[in-house]
């Protein structure tokens, strides 16, 4: 089972310069473009979530316009979602998986290439809408019928339907990618029982995005042709149903949430072994629990439509549904506990977000039992609660642990560490600002906030929690300008990394840093679940 | 993989089955969901046009079941195809792919020809929620046919130039895979949209 290596199909390599990062089809090279790409875009979607806190800062604010705030707050859930978090896990799992895993790059180079190009068109393309007559205004699950030309009258959904298809056959291609290249070119010896986790949470996700993908073309191609070709998909006047949009979507939407999770979850299971100097608790659990996670998540679309109506025996299911996965989720969480208990710690930045990940992601898990409970579900469905708990799920989750995953691989990436002690102040103030942004939002949700509206009157008494939020919101964007910060100075002066700063476990590290085009001079071969442990440290082999 | 003369690789991997293979059943199963959604919002929607025309007053199930006839002889003929070239006979393979692409485009003509008519009774993308649902349908497999189509065709060019031989024939393979699966999608319409009328 040897993998030899082959000189790729290209005419001419160029090594140097823009060229290179247009002709590459190397998987380390396409993933430095999805990272920069996607955290571009996310200080893109972090400017409208400024936006959005400034509007709301105060009572009856007019800064931004009703029609204004409705694109903004879309392009900030879209952007978010499709553009900065998907696209930044690819670009991980681009960069790391074929290391991980012992090969010299992923099964198909040039449809790798071509996931990137997708995805980076794609939201050119929906960015293009605000200087084209108007950005998407119906909010990122995009509801019928505000979706329709009589209420959505600017082209704005058009390009996102069409942004949204073609970032999704990127992704779509980018998972046929990484699905083949886990399961086909693994180094001798790695069983699938051997594969380090963040590469079976990726193989999840991977599968994940397959099977869950076509729904939401489907009802973007059906808006489509609703818009541009009269046909009444989601006109309730003319037979249609705006209900098919929402099972359609929330079929796709809800795994979505295990798209943006899970490769978080791989991140933190590599991340707290190395940095407690102990191998994961409980192996199989974890990656067993993110198979079953990947299951039960096509099983409980529902839940986002409590509210509409179903039948009370539709509800009972769909709510048991989506509380059973708590069950695998805290599986997870009581895994990782105990891989840190009666560690030797290593106190560094990737820990530290990884634990803040921890504790900020069972606040956003806790919230979301209760929201799987149909009767909290009718009396905060739509308002601020909602808000609260996907933020904490996909900010205190996904957000933090991609800056674990950043302060982690940073210096396999770039050869320099990124600064610690700049890493920690940037823990703790974003630590602080998330807090103090999201944690209100639980309360004005009870309080009867709704959200997506663009103001509110003094007399409900939002006022002062609204504008905690806003002071919470800058104090993260100053965070982001810490990391700014520390990643220019430490791409020009930071300490060099050497192969192995952080003393670690997988095959990555292994080699140098950043590793040569092929990066192995000899595929390795694999005995254990931590090779490159097990070599440094024979005696103390799992 | 782009050098067409080359002998076929047989690249070890860790599954031992062929990285192109893996990914054309991979890819086969993600368009089972794309064709789940469409078929389960035809059937949804079904019964929810408010004005007509009305599927049982504009479908011809025998024009229809002669073409799902000529489908399903093309799923033929492409086994056939691939056996000759297993058999090292690539003249047969030709001719036999030949004849597959022939019947997909039987097919693609027989369904110009029904939707022509339907037209002309009135139903389109936008008379009601029967010709919404139908046509999307309907022409996202027609869409996948004529795709199919084109596939071959890529792989004809390929053989007449000797790239298809005995010992790399997976672009056969390939092809007949997804022919297959885009011939199976249409029994499951035809069935739903032609035979299960109320």
């Amino acid at each position: 089972m040897t993998t030899t290596a082959r000189a790729l199909p290209l005419a001419k390599r160029y090594d140097t310069g823009i060229l290179r990062w247009v002709t590459t089809v190397n998987h380390k090279d396409i993933g430095v473009l999805y990272l920069v790409t996607a955290f571009t875009f996310f200080l893109v979607g972090g400017i409208e979530s400024l936006l959005i806190r400034l509007q709301l800062g105060e009572p009856n604010n007019t800064l931004l316009s009703p029609e204004a705030y409705n694109q903004i707050f879309t392009m900030h859930g879209t952007t978010m979602i499709f553009l900065f978090v998907m696209p930044l896990m690819a670009g991980f799992g681009n960069y790391v998986v074929p290391l991980m895993i012992g090969a010299r790059d992923m099964a198909f180079p040039r449809l790798n290439a071509l996931s990137y190009w997708l995805f980076l068109f794609g939201g050119l393309l929906l960015y293009s809408s605000f200087l084209l007559g108007g950005a998407p205004d119906a909010g990122w699950f995009a509801y019928a019928p505000l979706t329709s030309t009589q209420y959505s009258p600017t082209h704005g959904m058009d390009f996102w339907v069409l942004g949204i298809l073609m970032t999704g056959v990127g992704s779509t291609v980018g998972s046929l990618n990484f699905v083949v290249t886990i399961l086909n070119l693994r180094a001798p010896g790695m069983k699938m029982t051997k594969m380090p986790m963040f590469v079976w949470q990726q193989l999840v996700t991977s599968f994940i995005i397959l099977f869950a993908l076509p729904s939401l073309t489907v009802a973007a191609t059906l808006l489509f042709l609703q818009r541009n070709f009269s046909a009444p998909f989601y006109l309730a006047p003319q037979g249609g149903d705006p209900l098919l949009w929402q099972h359609l979507f929330w079929f796709f939407g809800h795994p979505e949430v295990y798209i943006l999770i899970l490769p978080a979850f791989g991140i933190i299971s590599e991340v707290l072994p190395v940095f407690s100097r102990k191998p994961i608790f409980g192996y199989s659990a974890v990656a067993y629990s993110g198979v079953a996670i990947g299951f039960l998540g096509f099983t409980v679309w529902a839940h986002h439509m409590f509210a509409v109506g179903l039948n009370p025996i539709a509800d009972a299911i769909f709510s048991l549904d989506s509380m059973i996965i708590a069950i695998p989720t805290s599986v997870k969480i009581f895994n990782w506990i105990a891989t840190i208990w009666g560690g030797k710690i290593n106190f560094k930045a990737p820990f530290l977000f990884a634990v803040g990940f921890i504790a900020m992601f069972i606040i956003g898990g806790l919230s979301g039992v209760s929201l799987a409970t149909v009767p909290i579900d009718f009396q905060v469905e739509d308002t601020y609660y909602v808000v609260a708990h996907l933020h904490y799920v996909l900010f205190g989750g996904s957000v933090f642990a991609i800056f674990a995953g950043i302060y982690y691989w940073f210096p396999k990436i770039t050869g320099r560490l990124l600064s610690d002690r700049v890493g920690k102040l940037h823990f703790w103030i974003m630590f602080i600002g998330f807090n103090l942004t999201f944690f209100p939002m639980h309360i004005l949700g009870l309080l009867g906030m709704p959200r997506r509206i663009y103001t509110y009157g003094s007399q409900y008494g939002w006022d002062t929690l609204n504008l905690l939020e806003t002071i919470g919101a800058f104090i993260i964007a100053l965070s982001i300008l810490t990391f700014l910060w520390n990643l220019f100075t430490s791409l020009r002066g930071g300490e060099k990394a050497g192969n192995d700063p952080w003393d670690a476990h997988t095959l990555e590290w292994t080699t140098t840093s950043p590793p040569p085009a092929y990066n192995f001079a000899a595929i390795p071969t694999v005995h254990s679940r931590r090779p490159f442990w097990d070599q440094k440290y024979p005696h103390l082999a799992d | 993989m782009s050098d067409i003369t080359a002998p076929q690789e047989i690249e070890p991997t860790a599954l031992g089955v062929d990285n192109r293979k893996l990914a054309v059943w991979i890819f086969i199963a993600s368009e089972v969901m794309f064709f789940t959604g469409l078929i389960v919002t035809y059937i949804v929607m079904r019964g929810r046009s408010t004005t007509g025309p009305y599927p049982e007053e504009v479908l011809s199930v025998p024009l229809v079941a002669i073409n799902t006839f000529i489908l399903l002889s093309s799923s033929f003929t492409m086994v056939t195809a691939l056996s000759a070239i297993q058999r090292g006979d690539a003249r047969g393979m030709r001719r036999w792919l030949i004849a597959t692409a022939v019947l997909g485009l039987l097919f693609l003509s027989g369904q110009a020809i029904e939707f022509t008519t339907l037209f002309r009774d009135g139903a389109s993308l936008s008379s009601n929620m029967f010709g919404a649902t139908f046509f999307t349908l309907t022409g996202f497999h027609g869409m996948h046919v004529f795709v199919g189509v084109l596939w071959i065709g890529f792989v004809l060019a390929r053989a007449f130039r000797g790239g298809v031989t005995p010992d790399n024939h997976l672009a056969v393979e390939l092809v007949g895979l997804y022919w297959h699966f885009v011939d199976i999608v249409w029994i499951i319409i035809f069935t739903v949209v032609y035979l299960l009328r109320m």
